[in-house]
């Protein structure tokens, strides 16, 4: 059969005539390779649904036009946006401000991180730079992954965090992302968080921005997690409600390593997060949850891929979707247990909970196992509210909508409780709260 | 209190209740025993409102009130309460959260003001204490790995606080052993009073020697068979239920 070539499509070519614009203010010294990662991308183009791992999210169709890489904000901008940011003001911690995508030093705690923590401006490291650029791209399969690829290309900002070994940072770390323009614009950003051997550490990070502009954000987190490390990792996302938000975590985790990581969605009209985890060395563990709330007209996918690369490696992934109105949710997970991760331990689960007859739930779970000594399992369920649990609530006085967002909580619920960090866990539920009041 | 007329309940294509008479006074304690498929949890379920059931005939009277047209939420605001035979755990739903919504949307209903917080824990504490629920429980997701007595005492707790003028106890006696049985029915007891009836309905005698009841009723085939006090229910532990099952026959 002949090979089948897609015409290119308009964003398709405004994304080429974007980085080659781009291209001359490319530092010199850059220890990125966004030539050949653009390389791979005009070779593949967005993805459709005929690729695979895009099959209910179809890139290619949704983004019509390549948005304009967003300026630096003007200081004046950037306060004013940071003002009107909400999510997790009340949780303390030192934050790293990006407006648009770019890193606000003024809006910034960078001179007050917490003991053995030491922050880069990303744009700082490309322009001088840092032997922490080489840990960048952790996980070998992004290299296939076109979302991964572009934000490699277009990279803006970001910045490298290093978590000194045996440190045990009890103060999170806060990546706020706030968005504000008056057309389309686009952002990448990257974030490198190193954590040292022995050490413990907390990564949140929100993103926000205005409704009825499509505006579109791919944001990546790097994570390499030291021998008997920490990294709690718990991320928001608001965006607005025409957003195509593209996201991805790459975690890279040594012997004994743990990570807990929670991704909440209520925002976006297309959102996709993904999640890479490599386990690289023995016994590492990693739990990671996620949990989206969905109305009217949104996709919100989750794809997660699990590479067991060592001995006695435990993963536990928690996926729950609530769908309102007529939105779709997109779970994607696939365990690999290579030959030498024997006694590998991993189950993964997708629930749903269907509030209405015209939203749907696509869910393609995959297990790709080599050794032969391994428990590996994965689950799927999908169903709407409990009818024997909404009369047991009701006879006891409740209300049939209180009841019904009382399940609903606690359906989502199940995935936050591994979020460790009090203040955080009560700052998604309330999040979560909040959307079951909008919905009434 | 409670007077039911005349009901007549069928769920899918089976008739369950065939023209069921019962009136318990105020303050009284009734019992209602059969055996196995007589209708007696549906008795229950349609008191409480539950929605499988179709009702084609009769009526529930609450204070002369017919419930039937009510939702549950209403019937529990109007002072109903039913004792679950199985408590349902939900997961993720913290038992003290729950509590408080279940208090604040029934005093809601009745138009009165939502309960404080330190008024409330006060209230919670002193129920709990008499049932010698364990403050860690209370801490937990509602009735999540919770044993049988557990949740049977969460359920009286529930009873307690909610303060209703009629309870349905399903069963309540089902999978509990003696300390526990007893437990649970001091907690019923020490809520019987004027203003407060209560339907309990068992399989055996052993539950009414803790909650001793004023009537007793017979109940097959969907109907009430026969009515006593509560020797009769000590006879029936003696002569089994052969009699009514041919009897309704």
């Amino acid at each position: 059969m002949a090979d089948i070539t897609n015409l290119r499509t308009s964003a398709e070519t405004g994304l080429s005539n974007l980085f080659e614009a781009a291209r001359k203010s490319f530092a010199t010294e850059e220890k990125i390779s966004r030539e050949e990662a653009f390389k791979f991308f005009e070779a593949t183009g967005l993805p459709s649904r005929r690729v695979e791992a895009f099959k209910y999210t179809d890139l290619r169709a949704a983004i019509v036009e390549a948005a304009h890489p967003a300026e630096v904000p003007s200081a004046e901008t950037a306060k004013s946006t940071v003002a009107s940011a909400k999510a997790f003001a009340g949780v303390e911690a030192v934050r790293l401000t990006f407006v648009n995508g770019h890193l606000v030093d003024a809006l910034s705690d960078l001179g007050s991180l917490p003991e053995g923590v030491t922050v880069t401006p990303l744009t700082e490291a490309l322009t001088k730079g840092n032997p922490l650029l080489k840990a960048l791209g952790p996980v070998e399969q992004t290299r296939e992954n076109p979302i991964y690829q572009l934000n490699t290309a277009f990279l803006a900002d970001g910045a490298l965090i290093s978590v000194a070994a045996g440190a045990k940072v009890e103060t999170p770390v806060h990546l706020r992302f706030v968005g504000t323009g008056a057309t389309a614009f686009s952002t990448a950003t990257r974030v490198l968080v190193s954590v040292g051997e022995g050490a413990e550490f907390s990564l949140f990070e929100t993103h926000e921005g205005p409704n009825g502009l499509a505006y579109q954000p791919n944001d990546a987190v790097d994570a390499v997690i030291a021998d008997k490390a920490t990294l709690r990792h718990t991320r928001l996302n608001r965006e607005g409600d025409k957003a195509i938000a593209l996201s991805t975590i790459a975690a890279r985790l040594g012997a004994e390593a743990n990570l807990e990581s929670v991704n909440l969605v209520f925002g976006g009209a297309l959102s996709r997060h993904q999640i890479y985890l490599h386990f690289a060395g023995e016994n590492a563990n990693a739990i990671v949850n996620g949990a989206a709330m969905l109305g009217d007209g949104q996709l919100a996918d989750s794809t997660l891929l699990a590479d067991h690369a060592a001995v006695g490696g435990v993963s536990r992934e928690q996926f729950k979707t609530v769908i309102d109105g007529d939105a779709t949710g997109v779970f994607q997970g696939k365990i690999i247990v290579r030959q030498i991760a024997q006694q590998t331990d991993g189950k993964m689960k997708s629930d749903c909970l269907l509030l209405t007859d015209e939203g749907q739930m696509m869910n393609k779970p995959e297990l790709e196992i080599f050794a032969d000594d391994v428990a590996c399992g994965h689950g799927a369920t999908c169903g709407a509210p409990d009818e024997e649990l909404l009369f047991y609530l009701m006879a006891r006085g409740l209300p049939k909508p209180i009841a019904e967002s009382l399940l609903v909580q606690a359906f989502i619920g199940e995935a936050l409780e591994s979020v460790t960090h009090e203040g955080a866990r009560d700052a998604l539920i309330g999040e979560v709260e909040a959307w079951l009041r909008a919905r009434g | 209190m409670l007077e039911i007329k005349n009901l007549v309940v069928k769920i899918e294509d089976n008739q369950i209740l065939n023209g069921l008479n019962l009136t318990v006074n105020d303050g009284e304690v009734a019992a209602i025993m059969g055996p196995n498929g007589s209708g007696k949890s549906t008795l229950s379920y349609v008191i409480a409102g539950k929605e499988d059931y179709e009702v084609l005939d009769g009526e529930i009277l609450l204070d002369g009130v017919n419930v039937l047209e009510m939702a549950p939420d209403e019937r529990a605001a109007a002072g109903l309460f039913l004792a679950f035979q199985y408590p349902l755990e939900i997961a993720g739903v913290g038992t003290m959260t729950f509590l408080k919504a279940c208090i604040n949307a029934q005093r809601r209903a009745r138009e009165e003001g939502e309960i404080s917080t330190p008024d409330f824990i006060r209230k919670v504490n002193a129920a709990a204490d008499k049932l010698e629920i364990n403050k860690e429980m209370l801490k937990r997701a509602l009735n999540v790995g919770f044993s049988g007595g557990e949740k049977k005492r969460m359920e009286i707790l529930q009873m307690a606080l909610l303060e209703p003028k009629f309870c349905v106890l399903d069963e309540t006696d089902s999978g509990l052993d003696i300390d526990a049985l007893r437990i649970v029915s001091e907690g019923v007891n020490a809520l019987r009073e004027k203003g407060r009836s209560f339907l309990v309905i068992t399989h055996y005698q052993r539950l009414l020697n803790h909650i001793v009841p004023d009537t007793v009723h017979v109940m097959s085939k969907g109907q009430i068979v026969k009515t006593g006090g509560k020797e009769l229910a000590l006879e029936l532990e003696q002569s089994g239920y052969a009699d009514y099952r041919s009897e309704a026959a």
